[in-house]
């Protein structure tokens, strides 16, 4: 009975943001496609009123079906049985609901029968899903892998793969192998190719793939013998159909265990090279994981939606010393808290979503035309600021989610500790979120470009110029002030001009950044609605002194304090 | 070949979550304070039906539903779902009836959509509770029916198998089509609105509701006609109108009251003229009927 869209106001406030006008007219190319499929939006006003329904679709099936079986899914777990993965009951329960409700494929063009979906609705779907069940939208969520298809493949490649997606066929990304994890480079599964037969053949073993039997799958292999870097790395398509992959083995996992993680064996496996030879890694494996950073942002938003749900609603319930517990101080401060780092991570979410709509979009046109010069500046720019915030989001909000995970239990008491209460599953199903995809400290490395070479102060200085109402002025004085902290802190870091010194202060720096941005958007949230000036106050008090920690820690530290920090290796 | 599938839907109150203000003062049902939805075991008969259109090629789903003009979204729920099409039985002369007014509307409305090969419908509604339309509608028309369905076992043009869910157990009968089926809810529940389809018939409405709509999309129904939701009214059917509606309802309330349950047991009947005897008497004996 419960819908997890149409119970949740911040989703619609942030589907109808103005920059949405132009992301649906870029993505429907002007109502292009309008009399040629029954499905296509009409005029703007059409497409926004379908995003809408079919969310509430997606609130409802994961209200009424994936929330409900979220716990014996955990408890289940999938299964090795012939050299295969069998997913627990509610798992195939789940696949079953989203298949029948049209919900895979849905940012893939209508030709092969998606959605054509802009980014922003998707990643919706995404934050809506995980909310109901974490380890549910992987397996779902690997659908992105077909945007990759999309991007990169042939056409008869598109046409026959992806038709199969959007009927329901799950994907899977294989990169990771036993000693190649956040280390890309060293990959070693090996393809070669069989000129008689014109085909390429796979050998070697993939570790720690999420839904690793799925129907379909993009492998990175060693197509350049002798080669040992990224160089040397293509892409493939590996069909299940075609035979030759079998699964080893099944991770026993802390959480997300819905979501089956498998060791796979290729052996002579044929597959389909995706795109050019050597570009796997440098080009194909960097956009397939931006866009699964963007996911993990997702999941993490509707992990940390669930954790404070759960702890609001016990607060309200659970009664000591003759009162709710949510009537104590150290309790609503805690929600509170809670709160605002939720809505300033799905405000980031949002943002970085339709930066990438934007630029994504263009790319996309720009194949069916040449882009005109302002396009073309256009979309730089928004690539631009997708990739500072990408990284910054899955950094940020992974952490948050795990911090509110971790106060939803303690809210909870020694309840949360214990496996009657849905928390207990959500604080181990979260914890994976600063890990895979880039752990928090490779997002730090990503995103300290961008605090050195001036990328986050740009965007600071670009949304300080936006108009507000008066009652907001004050909040933009403090978040002038600590923009000008920040700016001064990093100065001080980058004149040493020492690489190991930089990354020492990499995180702290990177954070305070963050702390700044999400301020901003939240600000811009409540100029929009005067209902966020709330969460936007509160985690703007919370940033500011987080701020002023960072910034004194780093004031006060020099480069001969590494010395006390280091190990004998 | 495909089967000519009608499923009967009924637009009801959702009572399922009733608040204080459920009822009206003068008992009758406060309409206006529960939210409109499309009966739960008439969604568990759809389910059955597009189970059987994907079953067997060719087969086509069509909803029927008697209601005031806003019972349109009934039929728009089942064109999400994947029904082909829907009519909406909708005329003030149809208005205060009971089952047994509704069941002769429906059977005349049946008759004139043409032969069909299979009727399901929800074993009852949440709001009456009476169960007894489908099987109505049946004796009308002159069909054999099977209660109860909890699965359609097999179905092909000649015959129909049905797993019945009864209170001691199942039951599995074979029946000839045409038939009326009715569907409990132990039955699979129905599948979501698909995306494709919830987009492609969103703007679905009869001739009332484009009327009454500002309507900004005009040309539209013109260019694709699966947008028109028919209705039919008391002209399109060949009805006594003595039948219908209030005139036609036998059934009056004569008050209503807040009960519990008390009996543990439900009390079980067997087909004999013995025991519907009794229970006749037992029914006049405490004016029940009568």
């Amino acid at each position: 009975m419960a819908n997890f869209f149409n119970d949740n106001p911040d989703l619609k406030f942030h589907l109808q943001h103005p920059l949405m006008k132009k992301i649906v007219a870029l993505k429907e190319r002007d109502y292009a496609e309008k009399d040629l499929f029954d499905y296509a939006p009409i005029d703007f006003e059409d497409a926004m009123d379908s995003y809408e329904k079919v969310l509430e679709v997606v609130g409802e099936v994961c209200g009424d079906i994936i929330a409900e079986n979220a716990e014996s899914v955990d408890a289940q777990g999938p299964k090795l049985v012939n050299d295969g993965v069998e997913y627990a009951d509610g798992t195939k329960e789940n696949i079953e609901a989203l298949v029948n409700a049209g919900l895979m494929g849905i940012t893939l063009p209508r030709k092969y029968n998606g959605l054509n979906f802009s980014v922003v609705p998707y990643i919706m779907a995404a934050d809506v899903v995980s909310r109901a069940d974490a380890g549910f939208v992987n397996i779902w969520g690997l659908q992105d892998c077909a945007e990759t298809i999309n991007e990169f493949a042939s056409d008869d490649q598109k046409e026959r793969f992806l038709t199969r997606v959007t009927q329901g066929e799950t994907m899977a990304m294989d990169l990771t192998e036993p000693d190649a994890g956040s280390d890309l480079q060293a990959v070693m599964l090996k393809a070669t190719y069989n000129e008689e037969e014109d085909q390429w053949y796979l050998n070697g073993v993939k570790r720690f793939i999420t839904n690793g039997d799925g129907m379909i799958s993009l492998v990175l292999a060693r197509t350049e013998q002798g080669t040992s870097d990224g160089r040397g790395l293509s892409m493939f398509i590996y069909d299940k159909n075609r035979g030759g992959m079998t699964v080893r083995r099944i991770e026993n996992k802390m959480g997300i265990k819905g979501s089956p993680t498998c060791e796979l064996v290729f052996k002579n496996a044929p597959a389909e090279i995706v795109g050019a030879r050597r570009m796997g890694l440098i080009k194909y494996v960097m956009a397939l994981m931006n866009g699964a950073r963007l996911g993990i942002g997702a999941q993490s938003v509707g992990v940390s939606e669930a954790a404070f749900r759960e702890a609001l609603a016990y607060a309200k319930e659970r009664r000591q010393f003759g009162k709710a517990i949510i009537e104590f101080p150290a309790v609503y401060e805690m929600l509170s808290l809670m709160k605002a780092k939720l809505d300033a991570s799905r405000t980031l979410l949002y943002e970085t979503a339709r930066f990438v709509d934007v630029y994504k979009t263009y790319m996309h046109i720009s194949d069916e035309r040449t882009l005109e010069k302002d396009e073309r500046n256009e979309m730089k720019v928004y690539q631009r600021k997708a990739d500072l915030l990408t990284p910054l989001l899955k950094g940020m909000a992974s952490e948050y989610c795990n911090q509110n995970a971790y106060d939803a239990v303690q809210i909870h008491g020694g309840s949360g500790f214990m496996k009657d209460y849905p928390v207990e599953r959500i604080y181990r199903d979260a914890r994976i979120t600063s890990i895979y995809e880039g752990t928090t400290q490779l997002q730090v490395v990503a995103a300290i470009r961008g605090v050195t070479t001036g990328g986050y102060l740009n965007l600071m200085r670009d949304y300080e110029a936006e108009e507000l109402r008066a009652d907001l002025v004050p909040m933009r004085r403090t978040l002038i002030m600590m923009t000008d902290e920040y700016e001064e802190t990093v100065n001080d870091v980058v004149r040493r001009k020492d690489n190991e010194y930089t990354d020492f202060h990499a995180r702290r720096m990177v954070e305070m950044a963050g702390n700044i941005i999400m301020s901003y958007l939240l600000l811009l949230d409540a100029q929009r609605d005067p209902v966020y000036k709330k969460t936007a106050k509160v985690y703007l008090e919370f940033g500011k002194s987080e701020n002023h920690k960072r910034a004194d820690f780093i004031y006060n530290f020099d480069v001969d304090d590494l010395a006390k920090y280091k190990f004998e290796a | 070949m495909g089967l000519k599938i009608i499923v009967l839907a009924k637009q009801v109150p959702d009572t399922r979550n009733v608040g204080k203000d459920a009822m009206k003062a003068d008992g009758t049902v406060n309409r206006a304070a529960l939210p409109a939805i499309f009966n739960p075991e008439d969604l568990n008969a759809l389910e059955q039906a597009l189970r059987i259109k994907q079953r067997v090629k060719g087969s086509t789903v069509t909803l029927l539903t008697m209601g005031p003009g806003r019972a349109s979204e009934v039929i728009r729920e089942g064109l999400f779902r994947g029904a082909d099409d829907g009519y909406l039985l909708t005329d003030r002369a149809f208005a205060g009836a009971d089952t047994l007014a509704t069941s002769y509307a429906i059977s005349l409305a049946i008759k004139k959509l043409g032969k069909c090969d299979l009727i399901l419908a929800g074993r009852q509604a949440i709001d009456g509770d009476t169960a007894q339309v489908g099987p109505q509608v049946a004796e009308k028309l002159g069909m054999p029916q099977i209660t109860y369905a909890e699965e359609i076992v097999e179905v092909n043009s000649k015959k129909i198998v049905v797993k019945r869910r009864l209170e001691r157990g199942v039951e599995t009968v074979e029946g000839p089509l045409p038939c009326v089926v009715t569907v409990n809810s132990s039955a699979p529940v129905c599948r979501p609105r698909n995306a494709r389809l919830l987009m492609k018939f969103k703007h679905a409405k009869t001739v009332t509701e484009r009327q009454e709509a500002n309507e900004d999309y005009l040309e539209m129904y013109h260019d694709r006609p699966y947008l028109n939701i028919q209705e039919i009214t008391v002209n399109d059917i060949d009805a006594d109108r003595e039948q219908l509606g209030l005139a036609g309802s036998p059934t009056k309330v004569k008050k209503i009251q807040n009960i519990v349950f008390q009996a543990k047991d439900s009390k079980v009947l067997d087909a004999t003229d013995e025991d519907i005897e009794g229970l006749m008497k037992e029914l006049i004996a405490n004016h029940t009927i009568g």
